[in-house]
């Protein structure tokens, strides 16, 4: 064993409760951060108890030829490709299916590293009829074999125990290659030694075997050690002249191995029906299941949607409070400026969605943790094979309606890449909650509040046609996709239906927070830079207001504060928001009643009205204010002025960004999307000819931008990790703009064609 | 026969693989000859099949099970 600090990493199939074990054993010291020199998540904390033993926790996977990004991850890091290999693996085995779960744990035992066997889930094994004996397992494997029950926290102390004895490498397990096949292995091992001295010794068996059934495995070799390569291919060609199946020689030998093994240690009596089979006689019900499936997903946007309003208002109330505050207790200084309008503002914006963003997260947190994540898969199969996406896709895209981020992400469960590629492509199509400032500010403001056939709401129908238009979208995207670039490439199915579980809420709690941390810290850093950095734009270079203004400005505040002394300050504050709002009625009759107070409110509103002017000038001439005029040309045929290019402008780096822009260009104060001010003032704009610069046509025009337009800079940066290639987000950025571009164009075009304003 | 063609209820034993795009991954998770399959159920739009194999639950679509030469048993 190397010096240092002992390394321990947690390895199994999916479900088998390896994150449950990993939280157990390492308690709340955990941490996600990259593998050394990769982009490459990594999830590790340190066991409890202990200061120099660390625990990693691998991404679930079936087998250690490696199809899926997550287990390719699991291999790389058992192998000691990503860092040091670990000094003891602890293979988490459901004892309820032994047999599949077995056939990792033998390829593992073949890099001869020290395992044990975290013999789990023994309480579902029994509830299955099946009795599994731990001591004749671990004499057949000849490793520690530990039984368990996670959930019920029992045999944690002892897997402990056993991680910290641990040091001596696994016996390779006698399984056997057949014969034709294992006389080839020898010469290839030689081969590979000879050429690839990174490769260890002992691991040499384990990538042969790979290289020779895996064509991924093989291909990956080819340029590091050509005539290994060459070896591989003359000895599959000779193989495969004898009619032997190679490919399938690994696979059979281990469980020809495993099969009579696991009749040893097991003994079982089945029941006729279990809890998980009658379960599924409704969820996954040809009539009764797609219902199912719909009425949640109904009851997650409800919660999403409706649920988390208070905690949104709640957030905002005091993030407003806050930039109060700090503008009362803070000098009148740039410095403060910034602080209140740059970073408060930044920090609300992006705080401001974690509710629902949570909430989303918990709901699919229960769905995967109850095991209906799987049969929503296994529902949506045959529609997603049809758009050219797979039933695992489903998962990434109801993620994707939170926040594209976690979406693409979970793509990595996908085995095939065509599949993963596809579905990382067309997830930023499904409206994140980064869009909903946008959508409730200007739906708020230009669809009316009425309803259609007294029933659908405007405004909601509104709303549900954006969240369509996406989705449609993105299935349009992906059959694209799949029909003309990646025509052809195989891609298949298979996925275990796990039995289902009562959730832990605690392990859902924890992941939910763990998913919101990385969204929060990656949105929240980028949001935050990009407010301070607009509010540096809009406010330089700084433009004097001339002689003449001043003046003006100075008489009007001496006539108001004069008008304003004879009357009561408070009454004189609600009618200047009678005049703000535009209650002409309202106005006229105080007119009549209080001449003194009338004359008073409308000196008030006047200087505001000359500060904003002031403002508008200044802006016009900021460097936003510069590129919006420079843009308006080019958005002139969507129905965007330069003040709305100006937003689109700042929004490319993250879409809810429009609102605080929007907000500094009309210099309404504080903003957010609900502000009746920033409403108000949006329809009051005009062109210097009088026209509207905001008509309802105009407004869905930039709605229907909205829903198209990559406007996000972490989510290309989360592709190009993902994906680990430029290619692929640039396309991405190109077709999203161009949707929006085309889209808004013939809507704003056809509408005015039609004779709509 | 193939599994493709078993309907729910049916008992069948695996008895080889024909063409050439059977996944690995099919066979990784324990489909092999000799081993017995029941089909359960198909998903509500006629595919993907819901298998149990070796104790547990499988779903694999039936372009890939047309792979999978199969016995029917009682």
């Amino acid at each position: 064993m190397s010096a240092g600090r002992l390394r321990v990493a947690l390895a199994g199939n999916p479900n088998v409760g390896k994150t449950t074990i990993f939280n157990l054993l390492t308690g709340m010291r955990q941490k996600v951060a990259n593998f050394p020199g990769v982009t490459v998540e990594r999830k590790s904390g340190m066991l409890t108890g202990s200061r120099d033993v660390e625990v990693v926790d691998l991404p679930g996977s079936y087998s250690l030829h490696a199809k899926s990004l997550d287990e390719k991850i699991a291999y790389d890091v058992l192998t000691g490709r990503l860092e040091r290999a670990p000094d003891v693996v602890v293979c988490v085995v459901d004892a309820s299916n032994l047999e599949r779960n077995l056939f990792m744990v033998t390829q593992i035992m073949d890099l001869q590293l020290p395992v044990i066997v975290a013999l789990n889930m023994m309480d579902a094994a029994e509830e299955a009829g099946i009795t599994v004996n731990a001591a004749v397992l671990a004499d057949e494997l000849r490793v520690p074999v530990l039984p368990m029950v996670a959930r019920r926290k029992e045999g944690v102390e002892e897997l402990r125990d056993a991680v910290l004895e641990s040091s001596v490498g696994a016996p390779r397990p006698s399984w056997e290659l057949m014969d034709a096949v294992a006389k080839k292995v020898p010469q290839l091992e030689e081969a590979l030694g000879r050429e690839a001295d990174t490769v260890p010794a002992n691991h040499r068996y384990v990538e042969v075997l790979r290289a020779l059934t895996d064509d991924a495995a093989l291909e990956a070799w080819r340029a590091a050690a050509p005539e290994f390569s060459a070896d591989v291919e003359a000895v599959r060609i000779d193989l495969e002249a004898r009619n032997v199946h190679y490919q399938h020689a690994e696979v059979m030998g281990r469980y020809q191995w495993i099969t009579p093994l696991a009749a040893r240690a097991c003994e079982r009596n089945p029941p006729e029906l279990s809890f998980t089979d009658r379960v599924d006689a409704v969820l996954t019900h040809r009539v009764a299941g797609p219902i199912t499936f719909g009425l949640l997903l109904g009851l997650i946007f409800q919660a999403v949607f409706a649920w988390a309003v208070p905690a949104m208002d709640a957030i905002e109330a005091v993030m407003a409070g806050l930039g109060a505050v700090a503008t009362q207790v803070l000098p009148g200084s740039m410095v403060t400026d910034l602080l209140v309008d740059g970073v408060i503002a930044g920090i609300g914006n992006v705080a401001v969605f974690l509710p629902q963003i949570l909430l989303l997260f918990f709901f699919l947190g229960l769905m995967e943790d109850t095991g209906y994540m799987a049969r929503t898969a296994f529902l949506m199969d045959r529609v997603m094979k049809r758009v050219g996406l797979s039933g695992g896709s489903v998962l990434p895209l109801l993620a994707s309606y939170a926040c594209a981020i976690p979406g693409i992400m979970a793509a990595r469960t996908l085995d095939s890449e065509r599949d993963r590629i596809i579905t990382i492509m067309v997830a930023p199509l499904m409206s994140c909650s980064a869009r909903l400032p946008v959508y409730t500010l200007f739906i708020g403001a230009f669809i009316p509040q009425e309803r259609l056939l007294g029933l659908f709401g405007y405004q909601g129908l509104a709303m549900f046609t954006l969240y369509l238009m996406g989705t449609a979208m993105a299935v349009v995207a992906s059959w694209i996709l799949k029909r003309f670039v990646f025509k052809g490439k195989a891609s298949y199915f298979v996925m275990e239906l796990p039995p289902y579980r009562r959730p832990q809420l605690r392990q859902i709690l924890l992941r939910m927070l763990q998913r919101a941390k990385v969204f929060a810290t990656r949105a929240g850093k980028i949001i935050f830079g990009l407010s301070i950095v607009l509010w540096f734009m809009a406010t330089y270079p700084r433009v004097e207001a001339d002689q003449e203004w001043m003046l003006e400005r100075q008489e009007l505040i001496l006539q108001r504060d004069a008008a304003r002394a004879r009357v009561d300050e408070g009454s004189v504050e609600e009618l200047v928001e009678l005049i703000v709002a535009g209650d002409s009625a309202r106005v006229y009759a105080v007119a009549q009643s209080d001449p003194e107070r009338h004359r008073a409110a409308e000196l008030s509103y006047a200087v505001s009205e000359l500060d904003r002017q002031d403002h508008s000038r200044r802006i016009r001439s900021s460097l936003i204010g510069l590129m919006g005029r420079a843009l308006e040309p080019v958005m002139q045929p969507l129905g965007f002025d330069w003040k709305m290019s100006a937003g689109i402008v700042a929004a490319f780096a993250a879409r809810e960004v429009i609102v605080s822009t929007l907000g500094i260009i009309y210099s309404v104060g504080e903003v957010d999307e609900r502000s009746v001010a920033l409403r108000e003032q949006l329809k009051a704009d005009r062109y210097p000819d009088g026209r509207p610069v905001f008509t309802t046509l105009a407004a869905i025009s930039l709605l229907v931008f909205f829903v198209f337009a990559l406007q996000c800079m972490s989510t290309l940066a989360i592709a190009k990790r993902e994906l680990n290639s430029w290619f692929w987000p640039c396309v991405m950025w190109a077709y999203m703009t161009g949707l929006a571009y085309v889209f808004s164009l013939a809507v704003y075009q056809g509408g005015l064609l039609l004779g709509f304003q | 026969m193939t599994l493709r063609d078993l309907r729910p209820g049916e008992h069948g034993v695996i008895t080889g693989f024909t063409g050439d795009t059977l996944p690995t991954r099919l066979l990784e998770m324990g489909m092999l000859p000799g081993e017995s399959v029941e089909v359960l159920r198909l998903a509500p739009f006629g595919d993907p099949m819901d298998l149990r194999v070796r104790g547990y639950r499988l779903s694999v679509r039936k372009e890939d099970a047309s792979q999978v030469r199969i016995d029917r048993r009682p």
